[in-house]
């Protein structure tokens, strides 16, 4: 049984098409990057997936369960949105931003673990606005993980980030996805950061143009080809071994 | 020059009873309506109140409850078109405020003018509070107080990130509704104090003025209620002294704390 189940999703946005027929199923244990040029419609499915979006046709499970039925699923769900949207002067400390996800059933205990996993512990007591962007992403990593996920969606969680950021926030969600057994999903416009760190990869251009092994993917040129390159933003960087 | 003995008058102690209560919660709910960039908010209630007022007086309905009764419906009417039409939250406010202001300005001049008694709710009586007054004080800041202190997490949540905070379960639009209410029914127990026309002040100003010390949450927060109650306190002591309107000079003295404070922490990095 597939974790994540994408059947047939369509959105349109004032007429315009954003997803067309998209279909793709998520198994426990992926790292999958999703890779699409800007205007693909990654945002858009990760809010479709997440429930912030409800107007779209076609079905959409989360272990199996439908997620316009069965509204509790995203509990299960840890979602780090795009670095722009959040407020840098936001009045947070840390350790109080991370235990916003607490709950009555889980201590502040969980909290500190988590710190520590994430190498945040003894910047608890600073403010989010204080730290630098990489620290800022493995916060909201640790938001997302207080109430223990499945899964842990990422959008563009790298941009504006430097190359030594970049590289210690993928082995990170290494970690945890090898460790923790998170399954994690995330959009990127980096092909190399998807070649290095993912095992399954998407392309997405408001079609979906390929669903699978990142070896498969990387190894045909033909699926490049699929969509435009001059459209798609590719970043080749040189990522730490 | 400053006789103590002006505390053993009645009227001074229900003043600085009521005013300390309402200068708790007034921050309480004024730093999440900061932090949701809604700071006028408490203004657009506020003239909604105005025309509640103006409807009470009009029918001859005690205007507190008509009042209330307008202020809440309407928040929560615009709160319902703002979570359907997601059109920005400065535009319901300046819907709010004409609605308010044209229905009391309306109703205002159907009934031959302004009357005593909708002066001192525009612009406060704080050294007329009645122990009746007090007690309706007192009653809506244990609802606020606790409301808040159960949900506050949640509140927090929601004014961080609307999106995350409704994925992680949290039932935002009911939780955005109750907020409004408590909204609501602070500035509808508060406006006696420093009226309709200011009442927004001692909401937002002093969580303004404890933002621009960059500390956490809960120390900001502090910080806010410490500048609400010293400046409703000094606020009343004053008028008293130099025959000032209370109102006023409450938010004067909130208001020059915010100036104070800006200065100072300008200062405060240019020396670092």
């Amino acid at each position: 049984m597939p974790l994540v189940s994408v059947q047939s999703i369509s959105y349109n946005y004032n007429s315009e098409v954003v997803l067309e027929n998209v279909s793709f199923n998520v198994e426990e244990g992926d790292f999958l990057g999703i890779i699409g040029p800007n205007g693909a419609g990654k945002t858009t499915l990760f809010q479709c997936i997440l429930g912030l979006l409800n107007t779209y046709s076609g079905r959409i499970t989360i272990l199996n369960e439908d997620i316009k039925i069965n509204k509790k699923i995203f509990t299960k769900i840890g979602y780090i949105p795009q670095k722009k949207s959040i407020d840098q002067k936001f009045p947070l400390t840390v350790e109080e931003l991370v235990s916003l996800s607490l709950t009555r059933k889980t201590s502040m205990n969980i909290v500190y673990d988590i710190l520590k996993q994430v190498g945040l512990y003894n910047m608890k007591n600073k403010l989010i606005g204080q730290l630098s962007g990489g620290q800022q992403q493995r916060v909201l990593i640790a938001k997302a993980l207080v109430n223990n996920p499945i899964i842990l969606m990422l959008d563009e969680p790298t941009n504006e980030l430097d190359q030594k950021s970049q590289d210690d926030f993928y082995f990170l969600l290494k970690d945890l996805n090898e460790k923790n057994k998170i399954t994690i999903m995330w959009t990127s416009h980096d092909m190399n950061a998807v070649n290095k760190y993912a095992n399954k990869v998407s392309c997405i251009n408001k079609r979906m143009f390929f669903h699978g092994d990142k070896e498969e993917f990387f190894s045909n040129e033909d699926h490049l080809k699929n969509y435009s390159e001059s459209s798609m933003q590719i970043h080749f960087h040189t990522h730490v071994i | 020059m400053f006789e103590l003995d002006f505390f053993s008058y009645g009227f001074i102690q229900r003043a600085l009873l009521s005013g300390l209560i309402v200068a708790v919660t007034c921050p309480l709910i004024g730093i999440f309506l900061v932090l949701k960039r809604q700071s006028l908010f408490g203004d657009a209630i506020s003239h909604m109140a105005f025309g509640g007022i103006a409807i009470g007086t009009f029918l001859n309905i005690y205007p507190i409850w008509t009042a209330m009764g307008f202020s809440i419906a309407a928040a929560l009417a615009i709160a319902k078109i703002r979570h359907s039409t997601k059109l920005p939250s400065d535009s319901m406010v300046a819907v709010m405020l004409s609605l308010g202001l044209g229905v009391g300005v309306t109703l205002v001049s159907l009934s031959d003018g302004f009357s005593v008694d909708l002066f001192s709710f525009l612009f406060g009586s704080i050294l007329l509070v009645s122990y009746q007054d007090i007690f309706q004080i007192v009653f809506v800041a244990i609802i606020v107080v606790s409301i808040i202190m159960v949900y506050y997490k949640k509140f927090i949540y929601i004014a961080f990130d609307e999106d995350q905070a409704k994925i992680s379960g949290i039932q935002v639009e009911k939780l955005n509704y109750l907020f409004t209410v408590l909204v609501a029914i602070t500035i509808i127990v508060s406006m006696k104090l420093v009226g309709i026309l200011l009442i927004s002040s001692l909401i937002v100003i002093p969580n303004i003025t404890a933002l621009l010390f960059n500390k956490g949450f809960k120390k900001t927060l502090l910080f806010s209620i410490i500048l609400s109650t010293s400046s409703v306190f000094a606020g009343i002591v004053l008028s008293y002294y130099y025959n000032l309107a209370p109102s006023g000079m409450i938010v004067l003295l909130s208001t020059s704390g915010f100036i104070i404070a800006f200065l100072v922490r300008n200062l405060y990095y240019q020396i670092r």
